[in-house]
Protein backbone atom coordinates (compact mmCIF):
# COMPACT_ATOMS: atom_id res chain seq x y z
CA UNK A 1 0.00 0.00 0.00
CA UNK A 2 1.21 3.12 -0.50
CA UNK A 3 0.38 7.06 0.30
CA UNK A 4 0.74 9.78 -2.02
CA UNK A 5 0.45 13.37 -1.27
CA UNK A 6 1.71 16.93 -1.82
CA UNK A 7 3.06 19.16 1.26
CA UNK A 8 5.50 21.70 1.95
CA UNK A 9 5.86 21.77 -1.85
CA UNK A 10 7.50 18.57 -1.78
CA UNK A 11 5.76 15.36 -3.46
CA UNK A 12 5.69 12.10 -1.02
CA UNK A 13 5.05 9.00 -1.35
CA UNK A 14 5.26 7.14 1.77
CA UNK A 15 5.34 2.62 1.40
CA UNK A 16 3.03 1.97 4.47
CA UNK A 17 4.46 -1.47 4.93
CA UNK A 18 8.09 -1.21 4.91
CA UNK A 19 8.33 2.51 5.82
CA UNK A 20 9.66 3.82 3.50
CA UNK A 21 9.54 7.71 2.85
CA UNK A 22 10.31 8.74 -1.05
CA UNK A 23 10.25 12.52 -2.27
CA UNK A 24 9.93 12.05 -5.98
CA UNK A 25 9.39 14.42 -8.90
CA UNK A 26 6.50 15.33 -11.17
CA UNK A 27 6.70 12.73 -13.40
CA UNK A 28 6.73 9.83 -10.60
CA UNK A 29 4.22 11.19 -8.55
CA UNK A 30 1.77 11.25 -11.59
CA UNK A 31 3.05 7.74 -13.02
CA UNK A 32 2.00 6.32 -9.48
CA UNK A 33 -1.50 7.38 -9.94
CA UNK A 34 -2.00 5.05 -13.28
CA UNK A 35 -0.20 1.75 -11.54
CA UNK A 36 -2.06 -0.29 -9.41
CA UNK A 37 -1.16 -2.93 -6.70
CA UNK A 38 -0.55 -5.64 -6.57
CA UNK A 39 2.61 -4.32 -8.52
CA UNK A 40 4.49 -6.47 -10.80
CA UNK A 41 7.40 -5.08 -12.89
CA UNK A 42 7.35 -5.20 -16.74
CA UNK A 43 9.88 -5.08 -18.95
CA UNK A 44 8.95 -0.97 -20.39
CA UNK A 45 6.32 0.94 -19.33
CA UNK A 46 3.03 -0.19 -20.14
CA UNK A 47 0.94 1.49 -22.86
CA UNK A 48 -1.70 2.95 -20.57
CA UNK A 49 0.45 4.53 -18.62
CA UNK A 50 2.29 6.03 -21.06
CA UNK A 51 -1.07 7.00 -22.62
CA UNK A 52 -1.87 8.89 -19.67
CA UNK A 53 1.50 10.73 -19.32
CA UNK A 54 2.32 11.23 -22.91
CA UNK A 55 0.70 14.41 -23.10
CA UNK A 56 3.01 16.08 -20.52
CA UNK A 57 5.99 14.39 -19.94
CA UNK A 58 8.86 13.06 -22.62
CA UNK A 59 8.99 9.32 -23.36
CA UNK A 60 12.41 9.84 -22.05
CA UNK A 61 11.34 10.95 -18.54
CA UNK A 62 8.38 8.30 -18.44
CA UNK A 63 10.95 5.70 -19.16
CA UNK A 64 13.18 6.59 -16.81
CA UNK A 65 10.77 6.74 -14.08
CA UNK A 66 8.90 3.54 -14.76
CA UNK A 67 12.65 1.83 -14.03
CA UNK A 68 12.91 3.29 -11.16
CA UNK A 69 9.96 2.38 -9.75
CA UNK A 70 10.43 -1.43 -10.62
CA UNK A 71 14.11 -0.48 -8.86
CA UNK A 72 12.34 0.35 -5.78
CA UNK A 73 9.44 -2.54 -5.73
CA UNK A 74 12.43 -5.11 -6.03
CA UNK A 75 14.39 -3.59 -3.09
CA UNK A 76 11.42 -3.74 -0.85
CA UNK A 77 10.76 -0.20 -0.87
CA UNK A 78 7.43 0.18 -2.96
CA UNK A 79 4.49 -1.34 -3.11
CA UNK A 80 5.57 -3.97 -0.27
CA UNK A 81 2.98 -6.15 0.55
CA UNK A 82 1.61 -6.73 3.81
CA UNK A 83 3.99 -9.28 5.72
CA UNK A 84 2.29 -8.43 9.73
CA UNK A 85 -0.59 -9.91 9.52
CA UNK A 86 0.49 -13.30 10.05
CA UNK A 87 1.86 -12.01 13.20
CA UNK A 88 -1.10 -10.15 14.51
CA UNK A 89 -2.66 -13.01 14.21
CA UNK A 90 -0.48 -15.47 16.24
CA UNK A 91 -0.51 -12.39 18.53
CA UNK A 92 0.20 -13.85 21.95
CA UNK A 93 2.17 -10.70 23.66
CA UNK A 94 2.20 -12.15 27.42
CA UNK A 95 2.93 -8.36 28.43
CA UNK A 96 4.54 -7.59 31.66
CA UNK A 97 2.99 -3.94 33.56
CA UNK A 98 6.22 -1.28 32.75
CA UNK A 99 4.47 1.63 33.32
CA UNK A 100 1.72 3.47 36.21
CA UNK A 101 0.12 6.28 36.11
CA UNK A 102 -0.48 6.94 39.89
CA UNK A 103 -3.63 9.26 40.41
CA UNK A 104 -1.51 10.70 43.58
CA UNK A 105 -4.55 13.66 43.57
CA UNK A 106 -8.00 13.29 42.29
CA UNK A 107 -8.70 16.91 43.08
CA UNK A 108 -7.29 20.34 41.69
CA UNK A 109 -7.16 24.06 42.38
CA UNK A 110 -8.19 24.74 38.58
CA UNK A 111 -11.68 24.20 37.41
CA UNK A 112 -10.83 24.02 33.54
CA UNK A 113 -13.71 23.94 31.43
CA UNK A 114 -12.87 20.48 29.45
CA UNK A 115 -11.63 18.08 32.19
CA UNK A 116 -12.08 14.55 31.21
CA UNK A 117 -11.20 14.01 34.85
CA UNK A 118 -14.19 16.21 35.90
CA UNK A 119 -12.03 18.92 37.38
CA UNK A 120 -10.07 16.66 39.24
CA UNK A 121 -12.55 13.64 40.54
CA UNK A 122 -13.35 11.36 38.07
CA UNK A 123 -16.91 11.28 38.97
CA UNK A 124 -15.66 9.92 42.82
CA UNK A 125 -15.39 12.06 44.98
CA UNK A 126 -11.95 14.25 46.01
CA UNK A 127 -9.03 12.37 47.30
CA UNK A 128 -5.34 12.45 47.62
CA UNK A 129 -3.23 8.47 47.53
CA UNK A 130 -1.91 8.04 50.48
CA UNK A 131 2.26 7.32 50.75
CA UNK A 132 1.00 3.70 52.05
CA UNK A 133 -0.78 3.22 48.78
CA UNK A 134 1.82 4.56 46.40
CA UNK A 135 4.20 1.91 47.54
CA UNK A 136 2.39 -0.56 47.46
CA UNK A 137 2.15 0.75 43.82
CA UNK A 138 5.66 0.30 43.60
CA UNK A 139 5.63 -3.30 44.82
CA UNK A 140 3.01 -4.36 42.38
CA UNK A 141 4.97 -2.89 39.56
CA UNK A 142 7.71 -4.46 40.30
CA UNK A 143 6.11 -7.53 41.25
CA UNK A 144 4.35 -7.19 37.80
CA UNK A 145 7.36 -6.34 35.59
CA UNK A 146 8.38 -9.44 34.85
CA UNK A 147 12.19 -8.69 33.25
CA UNK A 148 11.48 -5.69 32.40
CA UNK A 149 14.32 -2.88 33.56
CA UNK A 150 13.19 -0.06 32.87
CA UNK A 151 9.75 0.96 34.35
CA UNK A 152 8.14 4.34 34.30
CA UNK A 153 5.52 6.34 37.04
CA UNK A 154 3.73 9.40 36.02
CA UNK A 155 2.32 11.04 38.10
CA UNK A 156 -0.91 12.51 37.15
CA UNK A 157 -4.06 14.07 38.53
CA UNK A 158 -6.28 16.22 39.22
CA UNK A 159 -3.19 18.16 40.39
CA UNK A 160 -0.46 16.11 41.81
CA UNK A 161 1.90 18.96 43.45
CA UNK A 162 -1.39 19.06 45.76
CA UNK A 163 -0.42 16.20 46.99
CA UNK A 164 3.66 16.30 46.52
CA UNK A 165 5.18 15.00 49.96
CA UNK A 166 3.46 11.82 48.66
CA UNK A 167 4.55 12.12 44.88
CA UNK A 168 8.73 12.60 46.86
CA UNK A 169 7.85 9.74 49.25
CA UNK A 170 6.93 7.52 46.58
CA UNK A 171 9.67 8.28 44.63
CA UNK A 172 12.20 7.66 47.22
CA UNK A 173 10.61 4.10 47.71
CA UNK A 174 10.63 3.68 44.43
CA UNK A 175 14.44 4.48 43.79
CA UNK A 176 15.41 2.00 47.11
CA UNK A 177 13.12 -0.57 45.19
CA UNK A 178 14.91 -0.53 42.37
CA UNK A 179 17.76 -0.73 43.24
CA UNK A 180 17.26 -4.25 45.52
CA UNK A 181 15.53 -5.35 42.45
CA UNK A 182 17.29 -4.37 39.41
CA UNK A 183 14.64 -1.68 37.94
CA UNK A 184 15.45 1.63 36.43
CA UNK A 185 12.29 3.72 37.25
CA UNK A 186 11.79 6.67 35.44
CA UNK A 187 9.31 9.56 36.64
CA UNK A 188 7.22 11.89 34.97
CA UNK A 189 5.00 14.18 36.25
CA UNK A 190 1.73 16.49 34.54
CA UNK A 191 1.12 19.86 36.53
CA UNK A 192 -0.62 22.81 35.99
CA UNK A 193 1.66 25.12 37.09
CA UNK A 194 0.17 27.04 40.13
CA UNK A 195 1.90 25.02 43.35
CA UNK A 196 5.33 25.25 41.42
CA UNK A 197 8.02 26.85 43.51
CA UNK A 198 11.46 26.70 43.69
CA UNK A 199 11.50 23.25 46.23
CA UNK A 200 9.74 21.90 43.41
CA UNK A 201 11.19 22.69 40.50
CA UNK A 202 14.42 21.59 42.44
CA UNK A 203 12.93 18.38 43.09
CA UNK A 204 11.66 17.48 39.59
CA UNK A 205 14.73 18.54 38.20
CA UNK A 206 16.56 15.63 39.97
CA UNK A 207 14.27 13.31 39.91
CA UNK A 208 11.88 13.92 37.13
CA UNK A 209 12.46 12.59 32.99
CA UNK A 210 10.13 14.33 31.73
CA UNK A 211 7.89 16.76 33.12
CA UNK A 212 4.23 18.04 31.20
CA UNK A 213 3.05 21.62 31.97
CA UNK A 214 -0.28 22.44 30.82
CA UNK A 215 -0.33 25.85 28.97
CA UNK A 216 -3.19 25.79 26.17
CA UNK A 217 -1.71 29.22 24.23
CA UNK A 218 -2.15 33.17 24.27
CA UNK A 219 -3.47 34.47 27.80
CA UNK A 220 -6.88 34.48 25.68
CA UNK A 221 -6.85 31.02 25.01
CA UNK A 222 -5.67 29.76 28.18
CA UNK A 223 -7.65 31.81 30.51
CA UNK A 224 -11.26 30.81 29.06
CA UNK A 225 -10.86 27.45 29.52
CA UNK A 226 -8.02 27.21 32.34
CA UNK A 227 -9.24 29.03 35.39
CA UNK A 228 -9.71 28.72 38.96
CA UNK A 229 -12.29 27.58 41.34
CA UNK A 230 -12.74 31.83 41.74
CA UNK A 231 -12.66 31.96 37.72
CA UNK A 232 -9.63 33.76 37.40
CA UNK A 233 -7.39 33.02 34.81
CA UNK A 234 -4.29 30.66 35.55
CA UNK A 235 -2.12 32.23 32.39
CA UNK A 236 -0.44 35.07 34.47
CA UNK A 237 0.44 32.92 37.25
CA UNK A 238 1.71 29.75 35.19
CA UNK A 239 4.12 31.07 33.01
CA UNK A 240 6.79 32.83 34.32
CA UNK A 241 7.36 29.86 36.53
CA UNK A 242 7.22 27.46 33.16
CA UNK A 243 9.96 29.63 31.68
CA UNK A 244 11.80 28.70 34.35
CA UNK A 245 11.51 25.20 34.84
CA UNK A 246 11.79 24.90 30.99
CA UNK A 247 15.06 26.78 31.36
CA UNK A 248 16.29 25.29 34.19
CA UNK A 249 15.96 21.62 32.37
CA UNK A 250 17.99 23.21 29.46
CA UNK A 251 15.02 23.53 27.36
CA UNK A 252 14.42 19.76 27.01
CA UNK A 253 12.59 16.82 28.84
CA UNK A 254 9.73 18.41 29.17
CA UNK A 255 6.61 19.69 27.09
CA UNK A 256 4.30 22.53 27.27
CA UNK A 257 1.04 21.09 26.72
CA UNK A 258 -2.15 22.19 25.63
CA UNK A 259 -5.14 21.42 24.46
CA UNK A 260 -7.33 22.82 22.00
CA UNK A 261 -11.50 23.39 21.43
CA UNK A 262 -13.92 24.19 18.97
CA UNK A 263 -12.97 27.54 21.11
CA UNK A 264 -9.72 27.52 19.30
CA UNK A 265 -10.18 25.67 16.27
CA UNK A 266 -7.94 28.28 15.01
CA UNK A 267 -4.92 26.69 17.03
CA UNK A 268 -1.88 27.42 14.82
CA UNK A 269 -1.61 30.56 16.91
CA UNK A 270 -1.60 29.41 20.24
CA UNK A 271 1.11 26.66 19.54
CA UNK A 272 3.35 29.78 18.00
CA UNK A 273 2.64 31.87 20.74
CA UNK A 274 4.11 29.16 23.12
CA UNK A 275 7.70 28.95 20.90
CA UNK A 276 7.29 33.48 21.23
CA UNK A 277 7.36 32.66 24.77
CA UNK A 278 10.74 30.56 24.35
CA UNK A 279 9.41 26.99 24.72
CA UNK A 280 11.24 24.25 22.75
CA UNK A 281 8.96 21.41 23.45
CA UNK A 282 5.48 21.88 22.66
CA UNK A 283 2.49 19.96 22.72
CA UNK A 284 -1.25 20.88 21.47
CA UNK A 285 -3.85 18.47 21.04
CA UNK A 286 -7.38 18.28 20.00
CA UNK A 287 -9.50 18.22 23.25
CA UNK A 288 -12.09 14.60 22.97
CA UNK A 289 -15.50 15.53 24.19
CA UNK A 290 -18.70 14.06 23.59
CA UNK A 291 -20.69 16.66 20.48
CA UNK A 292 -23.07 17.76 23.40
CA UNK A 293 -20.40 19.79 24.98
CA UNK A 294 -20.00 23.69 23.03
CA UNK A 295 -16.48 23.67 23.48
CA UNK A 296 -16.27 20.04 21.40
CA UNK A 297 -14.64 19.49 18.05
CA UNK A 298 -17.25 18.00 15.51
CA UNK A 299 -16.53 17.17 12.36
CA UNK A 300 -17.55 20.53 11.11
CA UNK A 301 -14.06 21.57 12.41
CA UNK A 302 -12.28 19.29 10.78
CA UNK A 303 -11.72 21.26 7.67
CA UNK A 304 -10.64 24.65 9.76
CA UNK A 305 -7.98 21.70 12.49
CA UNK A 306 -6.51 20.51 8.59
CA UNK A 307 -5.87 23.15 7.66
CA UNK A 308 -4.35 24.56 10.81
CA UNK A 309 -1.92 22.03 10.75
CA UNK A 310 -0.78 22.76 7.50
CA UNK A 311 -0.11 26.37 8.25
CA UNK A 312 1.53 25.14 11.57
CA UNK A 313 3.67 23.42 9.36
CA UNK A 314 4.84 26.25 7.03
CA UNK A 315 5.62 28.39 9.72
CA UNK A 316 7.81 25.22 11.29
CA UNK A 317 10.06 24.63 8.91
CA UNK A 318 10.20 28.48 8.63
CA UNK A 319 11.20 29.07 11.82
CA UNK A 320 13.57 25.44 11.61
CA UNK A 321 15.27 27.21 8.48
CA UNK A 322 15.85 30.67 10.12
CA UNK A 323 17.56 28.85 12.97
CA UNK A 324 14.87 29.36 15.82
CA UNK A 325 13.21 26.25 15.68
CA UNK A 326 11.07 24.35 18.31
CA UNK A 327 9.55 20.66 18.63
CA UNK A 328 5.76 20.41 18.42
CA UNK A 329 5.17 16.57 19.88
CA UNK A 330 2.74 16.04 17.08
CA UNK A 331 5.16 16.73 13.93
CA UNK A 332 7.91 14.52 15.26
CA UNK A 333 8.71 11.39 13.76
CA UNK A 334 11.36 9.41 13.58
CA UNK A 335 11.80 7.77 10.12
CA UNK A 336 15.15 5.86 10.49
CA UNK A 337 14.77 4.35 14.30
CA UNK A 338 11.30 4.80 15.45
CA UNK A 339 9.71 1.99 16.95
CA UNK A 340 10.12 -1.32 16.02
CA UNK A 341 6.73 -3.28 14.05
CA UNK A 342 5.79 -4.54 17.06
CA UNK A 343 5.56 -1.59 19.01
CA UNK A 344 3.51 -0.10 15.94
CA UNK A 345 1.22 -3.14 15.56
CA UNK A 346 0.46 -3.19 19.82
CA UNK A 347 -0.14 0.53 20.19
CA UNK A 348 0.13 2.71 23.70
CA UNK A 349 -0.04 -0.41 26.27
CA UNK A 350 -3.03 0.79 27.95
CA UNK A 351 -4.81 -2.17 29.81
CA UNK A 352 -1.45 -4.39 29.75
CA UNK A 353 1.64 -2.61 29.77
CA UNK A 354 0.42 0.70 31.04
CA UNK A 355 -2.14 0.68 33.90
CA UNK A 356 -3.91 3.87 35.96
CA UNK A 357 -3.79 3.72 39.70
CA UNK A 358 -7.23 5.76 41.69
CA UNK A 359 -5.76 7.45 44.77
CA UNK A 360 -7.38 4.38 46.88
CA UNK A 361 -5.53 1.57 44.83
CA UNK A 362 -7.72 0.69 42.39
CA UNK A 363 -6.35 -0.61 39.05
CA UNK A 364 -7.92 0.98 35.25
CA UNK A 365 -6.54 0.14 32.24
CA UNK A 366 -5.30 3.79 31.91
CA UNK A 367 -5.60 7.37 33.17
CA UNK A 368 -8.82 7.49 30.32
CA UNK A 369 -10.79 5.04 31.85
CA UNK A 370 -10.37 5.88 35.87
CA UNK A 371 -13.94 5.86 37.73
CA UNK A 372 -15.47 3.59 34.55
CA UNK A 373 -16.53 0.69 37.17
CA UNK A 374 -16.48 -1.62 33.84
CA UNK A 375 -12.87 -1.50 33.88
CA UNK A 376 -12.14 -1.66 37.35
CA UNK A 377 -9.24 -4.14 36.75
CA UNK A 378 -7.77 -5.11 40.58
CA UNK A 379 -6.02 -3.14 43.25
CA UNK A 380 -2.75 -2.23 44.33
CA UNK A 381 -3.82 -3.54 47.97
CA UNK A 382 -4.10 -6.53 47.01
CA UNK A 383 -2.57 -7.44 43.92
CA UNK A 384 -5.49 -8.51 42.41
CA UNK A 385 -5.29 -8.01 38.38
CA UNK A 386 -8.10 -8.89 36.12
CA UNK A 387 -6.63 -11.12 34.03
CA UNK A 388 -9.55 -10.81 31.20
CA UNK A 389 -9.43 -7.30 30.61
CA UNK A 390 -6.14 -7.59 30.39
CA UNK A 391 -6.17 -9.81 27.44
CA UNK A 392 -8.77 -7.74 25.88
CA UNK A 393 -6.33 -5.05 25.59
CA UNK A 394 -3.40 -7.25 24.84
CA UNK A 395 -5.04 -8.71 21.95
CA UNK A 396 -6.07 -5.38 20.73
CA UNK A 397 -3.96 -4.17 17.62
CA UNK A 398 -4.33 -2.64 14.09
CA UNK A 399 -5.06 -5.85 12.80
CA UNK A 400 -8.09 -6.25 14.95
CA UNK A 401 -9.59 -3.21 14.17
CA UNK A 402 -11.16 -3.36 10.39
CA UNK A 403 -11.08 0.47 10.25
CA UNK A 404 -7.40 0.78 9.90
CA UNK A 405 -7.02 -2.25 7.39
CA UNK A 406 -6.50 0.89 4.68
CA UNK A 407 -5.41 3.11 6.88
CA UNK A 408 -1.76 4.38 5.60
CA UNK A 409 -1.37 5.97 9.13
CA UNK A 410 -1.99 2.65 10.91
CA UNK A 411 1.39 1.85 11.86
CA UNK A 412 2.38 5.31 13.48
CA UNK A 413 -0.93 5.54 15.45
CA UNK A 414 -1.27 1.92 15.96
CA UNK A 415 -4.98 2.62 15.67
CA UNK A 416 -5.35 5.33 18.09
CA UNK A 417 -6.46 5.57 21.91
CA UNK A 418 -8.49 2.69 23.33
CA UNK A 419 -10.41 5.35 25.42
CA UNK A 420 -11.42 7.20 22.96
CA UNK A 421 -12.60 4.55 20.60
CA UNK A 422 -14.30 2.94 23.81
CA UNK A 423 -16.24 6.39 24.67
CA UNK A 424 -17.34 7.04 21.46
CA UNK A 425 -18.13 3.94 19.80
CA UNK A 426 -18.63 1.43 22.70
CA UNK A 427 -15.53 -0.66 21.46
CA UNK A 428 -11.64 -0.40 21.80
CA UNK A 429 -11.45 -1.90 18.57
CA UNK A 430 -13.61 0.89 16.72
CA UNK A 431 -11.37 4.02 16.41
CA UNK A 432 -12.43 7.39 17.08
CA UNK A 433 -13.32 8.82 13.58
CA UNK A 434 -12.67 12.75 14.63
CA UNK A 435 -9.31 11.60 15.87
CA UNK A 436 -8.18 9.28 12.89
CA UNK A 437 -8.82 12.58 10.81
CA UNK A 438 -6.60 14.98 13.28
CA UNK A 439 -4.06 12.00 13.24
CA UNK A 440 -3.74 11.46 9.15
CA UNK A 441 -3.24 14.93 9.15
CA UNK A 442 -0.76 15.30 11.32
CA UNK A 443 1.41 12.05 10.10
CA UNK A 444 1.70 14.19 6.36
CA UNK A 445 2.84 17.20 7.90
CA UNK A 446 5.03 15.45 10.27
CA UNK A 447 6.64 13.23 7.24
CA UNK A 448 6.54 16.42 5.18
CA UNK A 449 8.63 18.17 8.06
CA UNK A 450 11.18 15.42 8.28
CA UNK A 451 11.08 15.37 4.55
CA UNK A 452 12.28 19.06 4.22
CA UNK A 453 15.00 19.25 7.34
CA UNK A 454 16.22 16.08 5.24
CA UNK A 455 16.27 17.98 2.35
CA UNK A 456 17.56 21.04 3.67
CA UNK B 1 18.24 8.20 -9.37
CA UNK B 2 16.91 10.91 -10.95
CA UNK B 3 12.96 10.97 -10.22
CA UNK B 4 12.64 9.65 -6.40
CA UNK B 5 15.18 10.47 -3.09
CA UNK B 6 14.51 8.20 -0.50
CA UNK B 7 14.56 9.36 3.19
CA UNK B 8 15.37 6.10 5.36
CA UNK B 9 16.03 2.97 5.38
CA UNK B 10 12.77 1.28 5.18
CA UNK B 11 13.58 -1.08 7.81
CA UNK B 12 9.92 -2.04 9.06
CA UNK B 13 9.94 -5.42 8.01
CA UNK B 14 13.64 -6.81 9.79
CA UNK B 15 12.40 -4.76 12.99
CA UNK B 16 9.23 -7.33 13.15
CA UNK B 17 11.65 -10.20 12.94
CA UNK B 18 14.28 -8.70 15.76
CA UNK B 19 12.02 -6.33 17.68
CA UNK B 20 9.45 -5.94 20.59
CA UNK B 21 12.59 -6.44 23.46
CA UNK B 22 9.32 -4.16 25.30
CA UNK B 23 11.55 -2.00 26.98
CA UNK B 24 10.89 1.09 25.36
CA UNK B 25 8.43 3.95 26.77
CA UNK B 26 4.82 3.42 26.77
CA UNK B 27 2.85 6.10 24.48
CA UNK B 28 1.14 7.78 26.45
CA UNK B 29 3.77 8.72 29.54
CA UNK B 30 5.40 11.92 27.38
CA UNK B 31 3.18 14.22 26.43
CA UNK B 32 0.11 13.03 24.53
CA UNK B 33 -2.70 11.48 27.17
CA UNK B 34 -5.31 11.81 24.84
CA UNK B 35 -4.38 10.85 21.28
CA UNK B 36 -2.04 8.13 20.73
CA UNK B 37 0.87 8.57 19.17
CA UNK B 38 3.22 5.76 18.65
CA UNK B 39 6.01 6.64 15.78
CA UNK B 40 7.37 9.29 18.05
CA UNK B 41 8.87 6.66 20.45
CA UNK B 42 12.02 6.11 20.61
CA UNK B 43 13.67 2.70 20.44
CA UNK B 44 15.56 1.71 23.31
CA UNK B 45 18.06 -0.15 21.07
CA UNK B 46 18.76 2.61 18.77
CA UNK B 47 22.04 4.27 19.06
Amino acid sequence: MIHKYKQLGLNIVMDVYSGAVHVVDDVMFDMLDHINEPFTAEDACPENVKAALGDKYSDEEISESYAEICALAKNGQLFTEDCYADIAKNWNKQSVVKALCLHVAHDCNLRCKYCFADTGEFHGGRSLMSAEVGKKAIDFVIANSGNRHNIEIDYFGGEPLMNFDVVKEITEYAKEEGKKHNKNFRFTITTNGILLDDDVMAYINENMSNVVLSLDGTKETNDRVRYRVDGSGSYDAIVPKFKKLAESRNQDNYYVRGTFTAYNADFAKDVIHLADLGFKQTSVEPVVAPETEDYALKKEHVETVCAEYDKLAEDYVKRYDEGRGFNFFHFMVDLDQGPCAIKRLSGCGAGHEYLAVAPNGDIYPCHQFVGNSEFLMGSVNDGTLDKDIMTRFERSNVYTKPKCADCFSKFYCSGGCSANAYNFNGDINKPYELGCEFQKKRLECAIAVEAHKKLG
Amino acid sequence: MKHVQTLNSANLKNSAKHGGCGECQTSCQSACKTSCTVANQKCEQAN
